[in-house]
């Protein structure tokens, strides 16, 4: 364990570097404020879209794919492991709530287009 | 590569705003359809992105899943009937709790066999994060697979019911933040593993106990805790683009919820843990004590006073959904339009079982975007509207909640179809609404119930409004 934590802490200053070790107030930040961005985005949001809404978020919330990605990779020099099996079935189900869900979206604003034209 | 990573952050930060301008969009039907489109861009260049921040991705594993996602959800998204949305978008929820829960299991390996990951990711703080993510989806997934069991009636959408629930609600809560927090302080994967299975099975007990009727709080519920996985995960990952979209995601669905909850007139906290209208409903009915009577009539009387009508308004609620009586709805509107007839629709908030399910479904059978009027819109007019023909829905056109402080739904807003002048009632029987509350309109004089199957009954109406030539 201790070895371990020596190896860890000689990489500390490569990791220091790294994009992704960014301290945790700026993420903190970020995510604070996406939720005020949110919050007025969606009360604009007409009620009668209201399902597409739905439909539109879950396909966003697909974003975890990339997560999802980021498992997708060698872990102790192996292609094929645990992490990569997973990441990989994460990445399948993600890609079915974004395909699924713009394309669902899609179907239903068609419909309530469709009503406008004939107007 | 190398370079290329650098600018990975300045690409998702095109695609968080490309995500923000698609829900911006959806104020109106007609710049939708673009911001659904941005919403696309967006999520293509975080993938491309993706696979170049990634160290040394395995490119084709990835690309085969997608492939496979990609044929699964878009033959999905063809092939579905509106009228199934509510539980498609409930299985869509759980398919992101589940990627969570998949993608922390896979990170918490990931740190378990690599150092150089690990010192990365695996100080104190993310795995909080870990933990927090891996929960939020474990409960998201399988209470997301009850409420589609609920939904699609493939589980019975009564309540689960019993002193004992509460109890073991809370138990199993503790226990998952016990384990949690076990892991957090020794780095425990079996912890880990006790957690996501507690979470599992909590989120069973969640949702089992909730009624069908409060199905539009749940989905909107769990959509946003949905949302809120993403970001978790992306927490955990150090990766903006998901904790933006996973916060978008979350306080959208939080939104939805509110405004549901509002149109029911309760709280959150009532709606998930509080036990609804059994009890109270049957106390209110038999204290009342006396017969009351209830005029029934035929499509064509109902048709014959429609017709003879300036102004009808039409109440569609669950039931018409249950009957995929949306077209027939709409050849009635058409029959009684060429009549002269103006016909409009009034939409209550809680309306069918998600958020916006009655405009989804009239939008498919080609109803006129305008002749949908929201509750706030329509209200005012039902005073000098001639007919209201309310189809399949019920408490939202309880004038009790109007004028009962002792019904349990007092000072939920309705649509006040009880004062128009004359009300027709679709219905299959006499038999109460999901609160399990008698509805006073049915009794009024100038009420009329039609009963029968919802399309049947609008089929025979449209017949004789064509055939009668008044």
């Amino acid at each position: 364990m201790n070895e371990i934590i020596a190896q860890a802490g000689a990489q500390v200053a490569e990791v220091a570097t790294h994009a992704s070790a960014v301290p945790f107030v700026s993420v903190f930040t970020v995510f604070v404020l996406a939720i005020f961005v949110g919050y007025y985005v969606v009360w604009s949001v007409t009620p009668a879209l209201h399902t597409p809404l739905m439909a539109v978020t879950n396909a966003l919330s697909g974003i975890i794919i990339v997560g999802a990605m980021l498992q997708v990779v060698p872990v102790g020099g192996q292609e094929i492991t645990a992490t990569s099996i997973l990441g990989a079935v994460a990445v399948l189900l993600a890609s079915i709530n974004i395909f699924g869900g713009f394309a669902v979206t899609e179907r239903m604003l068609d419909m309530f287009k469709g009503k406008k034209k004939k107007q | 590569m190398e370079n290329l990573a650098q600018y990975g952050d300045w690409a998702y930060l095109i695609g968080a705003v490309l995500f923000i301008l698609t829900l911006r969009g959806l104020s109106s039907p007609t710049s939708a359809v673009m911001g659904n489109r941005y919403g696309m861009a967006g999520m293509t260049l975080a993938v491309i992105t993706t696979f170049f921040v990634a160290s040394s991705p395995n490119v084709a594993l990835i690309i085969s899943a997608m492939l496979i996602g990609a044929g699964i959800g878009i033959y999905r998204a063809r092939t579905v009937p509106m009228t199934q949305m509510p539980e498609t978008v409930a299985l869509m929820h759980s398919l992101v709790g589940l990627a969570a829960v998949l993608i922390a299991v896979a990170a918490v390996l990931h740190a378990d066999a690599d150092a150089f990951y690990k010192a990365m990711h695996g100080n104190t703080l993310s795995r909080f994060e870990l933990f927090v993510g891996c929960f939020v989806g474990a409960i998201t997934f399988t209470a997301s697979v009850i409420a589609w069991g609920k939904l699609s009636a493939k589980l019975a959408a009564k309540p689960l019911k019993g002193a004992w629930v509460k109890p073991v609600q809370a138990t199993l809560f503790l226990a998952m933040l016990g384990f949690g927090a076990h892991y957090f302080v020794t780095d425990s994967l079996s912890s880990f593993f006790v957690m996501t299975a507690i979470a599992l099975v909590f989120g069973y007990f969640w949702i089992a106990p909730i009624g069908g009727g409060d199905m539009p709080v749940v989905v909107s519920l769990l959509n946003s805790l949905s949302g809120w996985a993403a970001a978790g995960i992306g927490f955990t990952l150090g990766n903006s683009m998901l904790i933006i979209a996973g916060s978008l995601v979350g306080s959208s669905g939080a939104i939805l919820s509110y405004i549901m909850c509002k149109a029911m007139n309760r709280s959150l906290l009532n709606v998930l843990f509080g036990g609804f209208g059994a009890d109270a409903g049957a106390g209110a009915d038999a204290g009342d004590g006396k017969e009351k009577n209830y005029k029934a009539g035929s499509p064509d009387d109902a048709a014959f006073l429609m017709t003879n009508a300036d102004s009808v308004v039409i109440v569609p609620g669950y039931g018409l959904a249950q009957a995929r009586a949306q077209n027939a709805v709409k050849e009635l509107a058409n029959a009684l339009k060429e009549k002269g007839v103006t016909v409009r629709y009034a939409i209550h908030p809680v309306a069918g079982r998600m958020p916006g399910h009655m405009n989804v479904l009239l939008a498919e059978a080609d109803v006129p975007y305008e002749d949908v009027k929201e509750m706030d819109e329509i209200n005012s007019d039902f005073p000098s509207t001639d007919v209201v023909l309310v189809i399949g829905a019920n408490d939202v056109v309880n004038p009790a909640a109007k004028d009962n402080p002792s019904s349990p739904i007092y000072g939920m807003p309705i649509l006040e179809a009880h004062r128009a002048r004359t009300v027709m009632v679709i219905k299959r029987s006499m038999a109460t609404g999901y609160a399990g509350l008698d509805n006073d309109l049915f009794y009024l004089d100038k009420t009329m119930m039609v009963f029968g199957d919802a399309k049947k009954v609008l089929e025979d109406m449209v017949k004789a409004v064509t055939g009668g030539g008044h």
